[in-house]
């Protein structure tokens, strides 16, 4: 039977009064500011900004300290205020090859154009807690020097001039980017749509996957062609105006996969390609990407698919942090009424039994009837 | 001897580019100091806005390849008339609402002869010559993290 469940409004807003004032936490210290969330945790909102797939430094500011600090509900609360908006437009595709580099790696070569520039790097750091940062001491201007004159190319381009690596992922000309946020997903999915499932992926999700490619489940044998941090200028196409203006700057990470390739019929051995973008800087989430991004194009180099980082559509399916929060944590509310059928099914699987066997069981009372 | 040109030829579509960067690049503050000190303040009609809205960001694929979408952005966008007829339009990255409506409002004022250079002293110049600062000293201190390396030679037997 149907029963109708009532009677939760008091104890709903008594929670989320007590919800509140946990979130203050005590009032004798001082609140936390915006500026001091966009500031000082300033990764945890590029994190909220790209998995949320909304780039605003004080929105996600807002939501993390709206969320206590929970990132996946910051995420969430970003993703829902997005759905209140209007599109207005679409940007013309940024050019990282004209980024103001913050940070640029490679390990592929040592020395190339524009130099390795380390930029705010937990690299080479020891990985001790550093008691001094209990007080809150000063801390020392940066170092200056005269930058490199010249522009910083980029590693797939030396490669590309010895012809030893593949082109950019082409799409065919005049086929527009499919887009996730406007159509359901379908799978095969080209690899447009798969780029910007990555991008707004769970962190830990492509990492773990990532990690399960060099370890053997999908390898590829991949080499850090090159990663780079920096911001972009954003164009949008102003048709009343008939030119375009650029919106801003926003900071995004770029990572270069480069990967053995041993050839195929169609094409001779060559370097191929992984490739990882995302909003912020998130370092471990583009090279992540870019491993996840290459496991998946398995079937177009030829090669078998056999484990779960070259599947694409498990993939896809399960790398949104909030699809996959809806559906988990659906659990914890009320299902009595699934519960009340499947605990009838489990007696009468049980008396059949009893009854087979000729043994009697006494009778039983449920807490909840 | 060149003729002047006419007061209502419309400015060269590179320099109002330039203008509609520069407006989108100025914080609410440095907008609000040049329009506190603007000496005759305009007629200003709103036209749309200003409202806040998405630009889905696109990156390409291999960083030169198709186009994908890698996310979107929030923009706010505003477009005035001037008493004088002029339109102004602003779109900015952000929320800020009062920032894209001053930034419509300069746009506007940049069109007109009379009001361009107040614009190009008070506003652009600054933030232009801010922005470079910004990226001047984001450049230095990134480039004292440069690696310089070295070879160990090995010493002649």
């Amino acid at each position: 039977m149907y029963v109708a469940v009532k009677g939760g409004e008091t104890a709903i807003d008594a929670a989320h009064r007590l919800l509140a004032d946990r979130r203050r936490g005590d009032r004798s210290l001082p609140s936390l500011t915006i500026e001091q969330i966009a500031e000082q945790l300033a990764l945890a909102v590029d994190r909220v900004m790209a998995e949320a797939s909304l780039y605003d430094r004080t929105l996600a500011a807002l939501a993390i300290r709206q969320s206590r600090g929970d990132l996946i509900e910051a995420i969430f609360l970003l993703r829902a205020y997005r759905t209140t908006l209007p599109r207005l437009g679409t940007s013309a595709p940024v050019d990282t090859a004209q980024m103001k580099i913050e940070r640029r790696i490679s390990a592929t070569y040592k020395d190339l154009p524009g130099g390795q520039v380390l930029g705010p790097t937990f690299d080479y750091t020891h990985r001790l807690l550093d008691p001094s940062l209990l007080a809150d001491e000063g801390v020392d201007e940066p170092l200056r020097k005269e930058p490199l004159a010249g522009a910083t190319t980029r590693v797939s381009d030396i490669l590309a001039g010895e012809g030893l690596i593949e082109h950019d992922g082409m799409l065919p000309e005049d086929q527009p980017p499919g887009d996730l946020t406007r159509e359901p997903m379908e799978f095969p999915m080209g690899r447009d749509l798969r780029l910007q499932a990555l991008a707004r992926g769970d962190e830990g999700f492509l990492l773990a996957l990532g990690y399960s490619t060099q370890r053997g489940y999908g390898r590829n044998h991949p080499f850090v062609g090159e990663i780079r941090i920096g911001e972009v200028d954003v164009e949008l196409d102003l048709p009343e105006l008939g030119f375009a203006v650029s919106l801003g700057r926003i900071q995004v990470t770029e990572c270069q996969m480069v990967n053995q390739f041993k050839g195929s019929a169609k094409a001779p051995p060559q370097f191929t390609r992984g490739y990882g973008l995302v909003f912020g800087q998130s370092e471990r989430k583009a090279m992540s990407m870019s491993l996840v991004d290459r496991a998946l194009r398995a079937e177009e180099l030829g090669e078998d698919v056999t484990a779960p980082a070259q599947d694409e559509e498990f993939v896809i399916s399960h790398a949104d942090n909030v699809q996959a929060t809806g559906f988990v944590e659906h659990l914890k509310l009320p299902h009595y009424v699934d519960f009340q059928a499947e605990l009838a099914l489990v007696r009468k699987m049980r008396a059949d039994i009893g009854a087979t066997a000729g043994e009697s069981n006494g009778p039983v009372s449920e807490a909840a009837e | 001897m060149s003729e002047p040109l006419p007061t209502s030829s419309p400015p060269p579509p590179e320099a109002r580019r330039r203008t509609l960067s520069l407006l989108a690049r100025a914080s609410a503050d440095e907008l609000r100091a040049a329009w506190d000190a603007l000496p005759a303040k305009p007629e200003v009609k709103p036209v749309r806005g200003p409202e806040t809205g998405l630009v889905m960001v696109r990156g390409r694929i291999g960083g030169g390849g198709g186009p994908f979408n890698l996310g979107e952005a929030t923009v706010t966008r505003a477009t005035v008339l001037l008493g004088s007829g002029t339109a102004g339009h602003a779109h900015a990255l952000g929320t800020d609402k009062a920032k894209a409506r001053l930034g419509a409002i300069f746009d506007a004022l940049w069109q007109e002869e009379q009001t361009r250079p107040y614009v190009e002293s008070r506003l652009l110049a600054p933030v232009a010559a801010r922005i470079e600062a910004e990226d001047r000293k984001l450049a230095e201190e990134t480039a004292a993290t440069r690696v310089d390396f070295f070879t160990m030679v090995r010493g002649d037997d």
